[in-house]
């Protein structure tokens, strides 16, 4: 039986279901998905880490089997004939399908050969597709030492070998630097325009939405939203605002802001905090602010990414939030250099991850370590950890120099790495009492931090569940409280909250908050733009150099122009790496 | 087959290619792990007791016990120590200095004289082979010791049987004979399986192997263009093996090159086979290893009859012996080094080894479909 719109539509999804089973536990990961893609137009696919997104993209390639329901890709059921629908798309898969042993030329050839592109076509093909990516002159260069930005461009120009009807792209943008974000987006813009290409994008960050013709808003499996990206932030107009005071503290203003009711939601967003406020509150007028006198509030415009958290919140997903007690505030300026970072280089063979940094950060300062990957935050973060040892420059974290007196400070720091480093097989509260006493403690303090841990990251319920059945907001809490089990003065974050949904990255960010109020300093390294914009202060870093330090107002504010008033922290990135170039060339 | 399926699989090939030219770790699985191993089997391992250290006590040295004695230094096989008492022989052997000890009481002459002569001799039973090699070399000194005094007193020997040895098919009596044609089944299944289910493994985690299947590619496309670099491979590793073989340890080859050729083949198949097979459920590069050194590499090794005798082995292991392909490629490969192109071996052997590689590869095939799940 034909669907309904065909002529129009490049992708039917009908009541699409999908579950997987590992390890004797069955994960729904698709639950009755509907939808319909447009042709000729580009579509985002967004949601967080464990949406659906890749299966769903799996399941259009044919590469995986439905549970149940009907999937037509041009025309073509993909469950029937997978192999005709295989040979009409282009498919870039995560981490982009190179061969990274291969010459970018290699990879080409390896792809119009199992794409059957005639060999007389070829020359003008490649001419075309190395052009539009700039990979011209990098034809002999092997895939694996090609920039993270290159092998994107490299994995999209393979998967556009032979002209397309459709072009699935899974995560294209994560991880790489902003400038390559933008040209990927503009050529994607441009084969859409100029060749009516449809495609179809998956993506972890919500402010690509805006970009797309069409969005489909995924989380855990079902089906948020569908429509026009404008349709998500027309439904939120006039909700949004933002908040300054000027005696407060940004992040007691946020606290007070969060659990006044009628507000949906507060974020700090550089100096102010931004708020929503929910379905039945409809002006600002309507909302008890605190401080009436100090506080100016003024209209923002809505965001994708408001829609996604009104639409959660509407199925239950967040909770009331407390007001927690906070110590007073400190004296201002009495806040000493706990982290000192001079001259730091770290070389490898004859590369710089690490090439002469330098900065500092106060007590009870959030500073951020803004970067795409390979921009050398991780090896910062390794350096200031004292598990790799610096070429040379100084390094002092809690007083203590790094060069010397390694474990002493090691003591004071706790460390959240990247994907969270749990035992997966051990419980919540195993890993709690492996990890505290990793960190030295015994007996009745060991016990009262991990009743402590329990109780304040809410993870009580869970304390016998195994911890890789978490979900992934649990899991990063989890990971955060095995951080803090010896109550450390400073804390590390590596990449916290990469793939989480807004409501997880709420939490976790409310709590990072709580701590640097009470005192602790934190350190975080991020590649999202978003989550920069949460800190006190950051720098911004690429090819193992800082380009830019401060707080992120005055990052930005160095890049307003009269065309572009209030840039978002993207565009200033962008500006300042185009600046760089310009001093360099 | 079409014209545009041979553009796909000389894509894919060329790109097989490519990679094993440019990745040192598949060229050393396949070259430089067979040299090792057969330098290592070659000249380190040896089944033979050669210069075995054993204690001479002698407690009270005369011309008898001097002559006895002279045997075991003349012997190949033992490097004899000489103690003054049992006590500190025994010593040496608890310190693992000595392997056996030889004791000649103080009375050994007067009772070589009145008849029964005892001379006690302790092994260490610790390696039970060694220590039954051991055994049989000091019971081979002694008699001749006995039978050469009775001649030369021409008095009739009290031995009236006399044993002639005939070694055949490994005359020397080397171990390294029978041991390197063996090694070569060992190092086919490292290429064949071990590899081969690897570098699809490593597809499948580097995402590559998604990407190729969204393409017009085939499974039978992918699959013979894994088989073919592979089978190339193991065949260049099994000749330089063979080439060690005959010209750096002289291993004798009595049979035909051809059938040394048709029986690898079949072998390589079946391994290869069982490579892509594991791949099939395997899908990143630790399990693909585990799988194949536990499923192929180590079988190969412990029960293809190649160190250890089958028709030793209890009833039950030699039953599973008969699911191991390398059993019936080492039991070819043996009979055409030591003896020459026997075909009641080799024809029955072969063909376990066929019907091996179709199953193997045909539930390969099977096993292979164009998906993720």
């Amino acid at each position: 039986m034909p669907l309904a719109n065909e002529a129009t539509s490049a992708i039917l999804i009908n009541e699409v279901k999908k579950r997987f089973v590992a390890g004797g536990r069955a994960v729904t990961a698709l639950d009755g998905v509907n939808a319909r893609i447009r042709r000729g137009v580009v579509t985002g696919l967004i949601g967080p880490d464990g949406a659906g997104k890749t299966t769903l993209m799996r399941l259009i390639c044919g590469l995986l089997q439905l549970d149940s329901g009907r999937i037509e890709v041009l025309g073509i059921d993909s469950a029937k004939d997978p192999l005709a629908v295989q040979s009409r798309v282009g498919y870039m898969p995560q981490h982009f399908g190179l061969y990274e042993d291969l010459s970018v030329q290699e990879n080409l050839d390896l792809y119009a050969d199992l794409q059957e592109v005639a060999a007389l076509d070829r020359p003008a093909r490649y001419a075309e597709l190395l052009h539009m990516t700039g990979l011209s002159p990098f034809t002999r260069r092997l895939a694996g030492k090609l920039s993270g930005g290159m092998k994107q461009k490299l994995g999209l120009a393979c998967a556009l070998v032979r002209v397309p009807q459709l072009l699935l792209l899974d995560e294209p943008t994560v991880g790489v630097d902003p400038v390559s974000r933008r040209e990927l987006w503009g050529i994607i813009d441009r084969i859409t325009r100029a060749e009516g290409m449809t495609v179809l994008l998956s993506t972890a960050y919500l402010d690509e939405a805006e970009r797309c013709n069409a969005v489909l808003l995924m989380h855990e499996g079902r089906l948020l939203g569908q429509g026009d990206p404008t349709t998500f932030t027309d439904a939120m107009k006039g909700r949004s605002f933002r908040v300054t005071a000027r005696d407060v503290n940004k992040r007691r203003l946020r606290e007070r802001l969060a659990a006044t009711p009628g507000v949906l939601d507060a974020i700090i967003q550089g100096a102010h905090v931004r708020i929503v406020l929910d379905r039945a509150t409809n002006s600002s007028e309507d909302v008890e602010l605190p401080d009436r006198d100090g506080v100016e509030i003024s209209p923002a415009a809505p965001r994708f990414e408001d829609r996604f958290v009104d639409l959660l919140m509407a199925r239950g997903a967040g909770r009331p939030a407390l007001l927690v007690d906070l110590p007073p505030a400190a004296a201002a300026g009495a806040a000493e250099d706990v982290i000192v970072v001079e001259r730091l280089q770290r070389r490898f063979g004859d590369f710089y991850a690490v090439n002469d940094i330098s900065f500092s950060v106060r007590r009870g300062e959030i500073f951020g370590l803004l970067g795409a990957n390979g921009a050398g935050k991780s090896t910062t973060f390794q350096m200031l950890c004292g598990l790799l040892p610096a070429t040379s420059g100084t390094l002092r974290v809690a007083g203590f120099d790094l060069r010397n007196a390694r474990a002493t400070a090691r003591k004071r720091i706790g460390y959240m790495a990247q994907k969270f480093s749990l035992y997966g097989d051990l419980s919540v509260q195993d890993n709690l009492r492996f990890f505290s006493s990793a960190y030295g403690l015994f007996g009745a303090r060991r016990r009262a931090r991990i009743a402590w841990a329990l109780a304040e990251f809410e993870l009580a319920p869970f304390a016998q569940a195994t911890s890789k059945d978490l979900p992934l907001g649990y899991k990063q809490r989890l990971a955060l409280a095995c951080a803090l089990m010896h109550e450390p003065d400073i804390i590390f974050l590596d990449e916290p909250t990469s793939g989480v949904d807004p409501i997880a990255r709420r939490d976790f960010w409310r709590w990072i908050n709580i701590l640097a109020e009470r005192g602790v300093t934190v350190l975080v390294t991020t590649h999202f733009m978003e989550e920069a914009e949460y800190c006190d202060r950051l720098a911004i870093m690429a090819h193992g150099r800082i380009l830019a330090e401060g707080a992120s107002e005055s990052i930005k504010a160095r890049f307003r122009t009269a065309e572009r008033p209030e840039p978002t922290m993207e565009e200033a990135f962008i500006a300042l790496i185009e600046q760089k170039e310009a001093e360099a060339a | 087959m079409s014209k545009r399926s041979d553009g796909r699989l000389r894509g894919l090939l060329r790109k097989e290619f490519l990679q094993i030219g440019r990745d040192p770790s598949s060229i050393a699985i396949a070259f430089l792990l067979p040299a090792i191993l057969l330098l290592l089997f070659g000249y380190g391992v040896s089944l033979d007791a050669r210069n075995v250290p054993i204690a001479l006590v002698a407690e009270s040295p005369d011309a008898d016990t001097q002559s006895f004695m002279a045997r075991f230094e003349q012997s190949p096989f033992f490097q004899p120590r000489n103690f003054a008492t049992i006590q500190r022989a025994d010593r040496a052997m608890l310190m693992r200095e000595v392997r056996g000890v030889v004791w000649i009481r103080a009375n050994f002459s007067r009772q070589l004289r009145t008849g029964v002569a005892p001379i006690g001799v302790i092994v260490n039973g610790v390696d039970a082979n060694d220590a039954r090699l051991v055994e049989g070399y000091v019971q081979q000194i002694w008699t001749s010791w006995i039978a050469a005094r009775a001649q030369e007193a021409r008095i009739p020997t009290p031995i009236p049987v006399s044993v002639e040895q005939r070694v055949w098919f490994n005359p020397a009596v080397e171990s390294r004979n029978y041991l390197v044609p063996g090694l070569i089944a060992v190092i086919m299944t490292l290429t064949g399986s071990l590899l081969t289910a690897m570098v699809i493994a490593r597809e499948w985690e580097r995402g590559t192997m998604e990407a190729l299947m969204v393409t017009r590619v085939t499974m039978r496309d992918i699959l013979v263009a894994k088989l073919v670099p592979y089978f190339l491979l193991g065949m260049g590793g099994m000749a330089a093996s063979v080439a060690i073989a005959v010209w750096l340890f002289g291993v004798p080859l009595l049979g035909s090159i051809s059938v040394l050729v048709a029986a690898s083949t079949v072998f390589l198949l079946a391994a290869l086979g069982m490579g892509l097979l594991i791949s099939s459920a395997a899908r990143n590069q630790f399990v693909a290893g585990q799988i194949a050194i536990i499923a192929a590499f180590l079988p190969a090794f412990i029960l293809s009859g190649f160190l250890f005798d089958i028709g030793s082995m209890p009833t039950p292991v030699q039953f599973i012996t008969h699911a191991i392909a390398a059993r019936y490629f080492v039991a070819v490969l043996q009979t055409v080094f030591l003896v020459g192109d026997v075909w009641s071996i080799v024809v029955p052997n072969m063909a376990a080894l066929v019907a091996m590689a179709v199953f193997f590869l045909g539930a390969a095939r099977l096993m292979s479909r164009k998906r993720l799940d």
